[in-house]
């Protein structure tokens, strides 16, 4: 049994994930906006076979609160093996244009509390000597597009500051997984119309448990992005800069 | 793409689709009408809101509680029947009635009132139902049983999602020993074998059925009889998760299925080696087509369409002329399966199944001659006293449907006034 915490669990993503664990009876702690939506995935979790589930609300962006909450989740399931780090929002790229107050707070919610959380969590796992941080990035994190470069930005950022966290505790047995995801089929990404490309949630919830249990370092899911995004990031900027990706 | 139903029958879009996933939310204030669309199954248009708006309720998938010593089960009304199969089987629990796909939601389950190969033991799967949570679109929320708004518990199952929207439900699963089903065949030639295999049969097993060869001079057929058994060696080959192992590709052209294909498939079917005992695993049994998925694509895009329907049984001399008249008309169908209802009383006012015999088959969607085809069936079917089965019409006229439902009027007033849907346009009264 893993004793596991998931912060943004509301997520599509983040939910489907949690039934894998439920299933295997892992302990979990939910961390999210919504009492009333925490609590309805925790009784389904329970149903689904976790040996214990704990819940607790709390806005990714009350930095103060990280403290408290991770009191909360290691005195609920008794510790800390494992952390999934889920929460994010899809910026309206446009009107972040026009707004520098909503293209702060984006920066904020999708990248600073992302790393005030991993900062934390870093200290944490690597005072026990041991655990697993599993951050969801994104593949838009790889190159700065003109469609999308506010949240480009912040998971561009997540993805760094997660490559030299786990450069520096490789040394002290602390596992660090960067995850990006390519185009996935949830509420957040309700208003776009759906092609090939599009994964469903359960699915990127395998690669996630997988990657977590052979202890990846980043990964991309589904794993065809790997190959699409090493092809974007090796186009030449004075063609890509007239792309409209 | 257009959003169809299992029968892929061409037919008007829905002009608004909205995700629902919360049970508490309040449903949307609207000019039009709406419709619950669960996994979109059932054969034609009782899922389908030609015009208006649908509300996909695949997202309102959670369990709720479990009590492991009564076996009740309460969840969400999305939850597919396969989620439950795959959380509770290994635990050694099964659904009281499935029906032959399991990718299907509650809800829908609740709204077909759906059955399965032990309806002679078993009754319909709203027999299994404790109780619902109806939301109105006036706002109210109706919590229905047998004992507390009966009536609308009544009007609800097999109620074709007509009264409202199923948020949640509480149901029986039942106790099985593993994950085998012991099964025995029988080949048998002519319908009174069919008959005489049945009635011994459903004696002593839980689960009967049988598939019939429609095209052959006498109807002939294997006639297949199982229990659930323990059988924990047995595995299913692995795959994963999620991922069936054949699919079939999207807008295939033109039907593979047609008067050549069916007559060589029909012969294999029935001369192809068949142990008279066996020990299987319990989805080859229940579902064997859920191992192809997106099967229905088999017939290209002008899509199929199902004729289920259940005569009573003093008619089922009739069955014969039924089978006669399809066999003559050279279309037919691959999978015709047959099978007794036993006297079991369904819950809900619409309900299909009645103490009879009920035959399903697919057809090809060939325009006029099909139509025509069904005009001959139905007019057997209603000099007989029997009904079709809404869950896989889409073309049945309302006058057939008015005709051959009973408690049609006892049922009328409970329709939602924001709930429709293309089956109800078609067949309901004005």
């Amino acid at each position: 049994m893993q004793r596991i915490l998931i912060v943004g669990a509301t997520s599509a993503i983040a939910e489907a994930t949690a039934r894998l664990w439920a299933a295997r009876g892992d302990a979990l702690f939910l961390v999210g906006r919504r009492a009333d939506r925490l609590e309805v995935i925790a009784a389904d979790l329970r149903v689904r076979g976790a040996a214990a589930v704990g819940s607790f609300v709390m806005d990714a962006c009350d930095i103060p609160a990280h403290r408290a909450m991770l009191d909360a989740a290691e005195l609920a399931i008794g510790g800390l093996d494992v952390a999934l780090i889920a929460h994010g929002s899809l910026p309206d790229q446009k009107a972040c244009e026009a707004s520098v107050d909503l293209t702060l707070r984006e920066i904020e919610n999708n990248g600073l509390s992302v790393i005030a959380l991993a900062t934390r969590l870093g200290e944490k796992f690597e005072a026990q000597g041991r655990g697993s941080l599993a951050v969801i990035s994104s593949v838009a994190g790889d190159r700065g597009r003109q469609s999308n470069y506010v949240y480009g930005a912040a998971k561009g950022m997540v993805s760094l500051f997660l490559q030299g966290l786990r450069n520096r505790l490789v040394r002290k047995g602390v596992h660090v997984l960067t995850i990006k995801p390519g185009f996935v089929d949830t509420p957040m990404t309700k208003a776009f119309s759906k092609s090939a490309l599009w994964a469903k949630p359960a699915s990127i919830a395998r690669g996630i448990v997988r990657a977590i249990d052979r202890k990846s370092d980043e990964v991309y899911l589904p794993g065809f992005w790997y190959l699409i995004m090493a092809l974007i990031r090796h186009i030449p900027e004075r063609v890509f800069k007239r792309l409209s990706l | 793409m257009t959003l169809r139903s299992w029968g892929q029958l061409p037919g008007d879009p829905a002009v608004d689709e909205r995700w629902w996933a919360e049970r508490t939310a309040t449903l949307p204030q609207l000019d039009g009408s709406l419709l619950a669309y669960g996994n979109g199954r059932s054969y034609g248009d009782v899922c389908l809101n030609g015009g208006a708006t649908l509300l996909h309720t695949r997202g309102m998938d959670r369990f709720i509680a479990f009590d492991e010593a009564s076996g009740v089960l309460s969840c969400e009304a999305g939850v597919l029947l396969s989620d439950i199969l795959d959380v509770f089987v290994p635990r050694g629990w099964f659904l009281p009635v499935t029906p032959g796909t399991r990718f299907v939601t509650v809800g829908g389950a609740i709204a077909n009132d759906v059955h399965g190969k032990n309806h002679h033991g078993a009754g319909t799967f709203g027999c299994h139902v404790r109780r619902f949570e109806l939301l109105r679109s006036d706002g109210s929320r109706c919590l229905c049983s047998p004992g507390e708004n009966a009536d609308w518990f009544a009007a609800t199952i097999g109620g074709l999602g007509l009264t409202g929207l199923i948020t949640w439900v509480e149901m029986d699963l039942k106790r099985i020993a593993g994950v085998g089903v012991a099964v025995e065949n029988f080949r048998f030639n002519g319908l009174d074998e069919f008959f005489s295999l049945n009635a011994t049969a459903e004696a002593s097993h839980d689960y009967t059925v049988a598939w019939i060869d429609c095209l052959a001079a006498t109807p002939r057929g294997i006639f297949v009889a199982g229990d659930h058994v323990a059988a924990s060696d047995l595995a299913l080959p692995p795959r994963k998760p999620g991922n069936l192992p054949l699919t079939l590709p999207a807008d295939w052209p033109f039907s593979l299925v047609n008067g050549v294909s069916l007559r060589a498939f029909n012969q294999a079917y029935y001369h192809r080696p068949l142990p008279a005992k066996a020990v299987v695993h319990y989805e080859p049994f229940f579902y064997p087509l859920d191992a192809v998925a997106h099967w229905n694509r088999l017939y290209g895009r002008k899509g199929f369409y199902q004729y289920q329907f259940v005569l009573p049984m003093a008619a089922r001399e009739l069955l014969g002329d039924i089978l006669r008249c399809i066999a003559t008309s050279g279309q037919g169908s691959f999978l015709a399966v047959l099978k007794t209802f036993g006297h079991l009383p369904s819950p809900g006012l619409l309900s299909f199944p009645m103490p009879g015999v009920t035959l399903a088959l697919d057809f090809p969607n060939r325009g006029a001659p099909t139509l025509a085809l069904f005009e001959r069936l139905d007019a057997m079917v209603g000099a007989a006293r029997g009904r079709l089965y809404a869950a896989k019409d889409a073309r049945m006229s309302g006058e057939f449907f008015q005709r051959s439902t009973p408690r049609l009027s006892e049922f009328m007033p409970y329709i939602d006034p924001k709930f429709s849907s293309g089956f109800a346009r078609r067949v309901l009264p004005c």
